[in-house]
């Protein structure tokens, strides 16, 4: 017994031949359906939460032992919603693509409601001055991305496993939209 | 039809279904508790300098210098979705300058299963006290409380304010003698 025959890929193949035009149009679209309630989901976080990336992936160890890599991170950013000491936030440094995940250790906010913060991860001994843009020593309310407001541990491996084997990540979704294209209903 | 591919996408979908339920149960059955708790904080040494911050602009600002004691229990905040908790010391006070301003002196990180007792006595901080110019020297109300943020398995991260908190008065002088 082959690997195709106990797959049942012959059988898939002739689910797919005996298929007329509608069928594999209704397939098509189907399809079509997934990506775009996908989309629409992600889209509809980004406004209901208000930050550009409402749900983050944890990249490095900085944050142990709260957060370790492949830790899911639930964001929102609401513009009233004053920043404290404590609050762990998401946020771009120019010249960095990848945001960091860091704790408010400090800050300073004038009457008119201008703030200045400064950073640092659990993890790490020395704030965060360092990793921020030359010249840079404070964080302002537009560098945030997001705050982290719920958190789901190791969901987020499999998006960095995918990221850094990109021929895995093409081969599952190939198999996936092989799968749903093919497979009769 | 119970292929390989078949059995192997039920026994998956099964159970990954099964951990999000569990998961999501677990958030639920803690997501309303109270974590609030008391802690006394006091502090014993205080003292003010005026000194060049070289970690930010170089020019002289006001360096807070402070030894805290600080008793709390905090066995009570732990459950089973409480993986760790972020204990942060805060000083906050307003300057000319700023209307707010806060400072994290201290922190501690207790993993569920460590002595969550904490009975500490003329302890340093951490971190420096540079205010952001010079506004701790006689400044009279510069209040420190504890808070803790609760990493949990899965759910919310809630910062909580211990009951209790300190006010302090900075000298009026600067303090010559080295620190």
């Amino acid at each position: 017994m082959g690997i195709a025959s106990m797959l049942q890929i012959d059988e898939m193949l002739g689910d797919f031949n005996r298929m007329n035009k509608r069928q594999s149009l209704y397939q098509v679209l189907s399809f079509a359906m997934i990506v775009s309630s996908a989309l629409m989901i992600w889209k509809g976080l980004m406004v209901v939460t208000g930050s550009e990336s409402p749900i983050v992936v944890v990249l490095s160890g900085s944050m142990e032992p709260a957060f370790h890599r492949g830790d899911l991170l639930f964001l929102t950013n609401y513009k009233e919603e004053p920043v404290r000491v404590g609050e762990i936030v998401v946020f771009k440094v120019e010249g960095r693509d990848i945001p960091i995940v860091h704790r408010v250790i400090k800050l300073h906010e004038k009457e008119d409601g201008t703030v200045k913060f400064l950073t640092k991860g659990d993890n790490n001994n020395v704030d965060d001055r360092g990793l921020y843009a030359p010249n840079q020593l404070w964080l302002t309310k537009k560098d945030i991305v997001g705050r982290a407001r719920g958190f789901l541990p190791y969901v987020g491996i499999i998006t960095i496993f995918m990221n850094e084997y990109p021929k895995v990540k093409w081969a599952i979704l190939s198999i996936l939209a092989i799968f749903v294209l093919l497979h009769r209903e | 039809m119970h292929t390989v591919l078949t059995r192997g996408n039920a026994t998956v979908a099964y159970t990954l279904s099964v951990l999000a339920c569990l998961t999501f149960s677990c958030f639920l059955s803690t997501v309303f508790l109270d974590y609030r708790t008391d802690a006394s904080i006091n502090t014993v040494r205080v003292l003010v300098k005026n000194v060049p911050d070289y970690g930010a602009s170089r020019e002289k600002h006001d360096l807070g210098y402070v030894t805290f004691d600080l008793q709390t229990n905090l066995t009570d905040v732990f459950n089973w979705n409480v993986k760790q908790l972020f204990l942060y010391l805060t000083a906050e006070y307003k300057t000319p300058a700023n209307q707010l301003n806060q400072v994290v002196l201290w922190d501690k990180i207790i993993l569920r299963g460590d002595n969550a007792v904490l009975d500490f006595k003329n302890m340093n901080t951490k971190y420096y006290f540079w205010d952001d110019g010079n506004g701790l020297k006689d400044n009279r109300n510069v209040s420190l409380y504890l808070s803790w943020n609760i990493i949990p398995n899965a759910g919310l991260l809630p910062s909580v304010q211990a009951t209790g908190k300190h006010i302090f008065k900075f000298p009026a002088d600067y303090a010559t003698s080295s620190i």
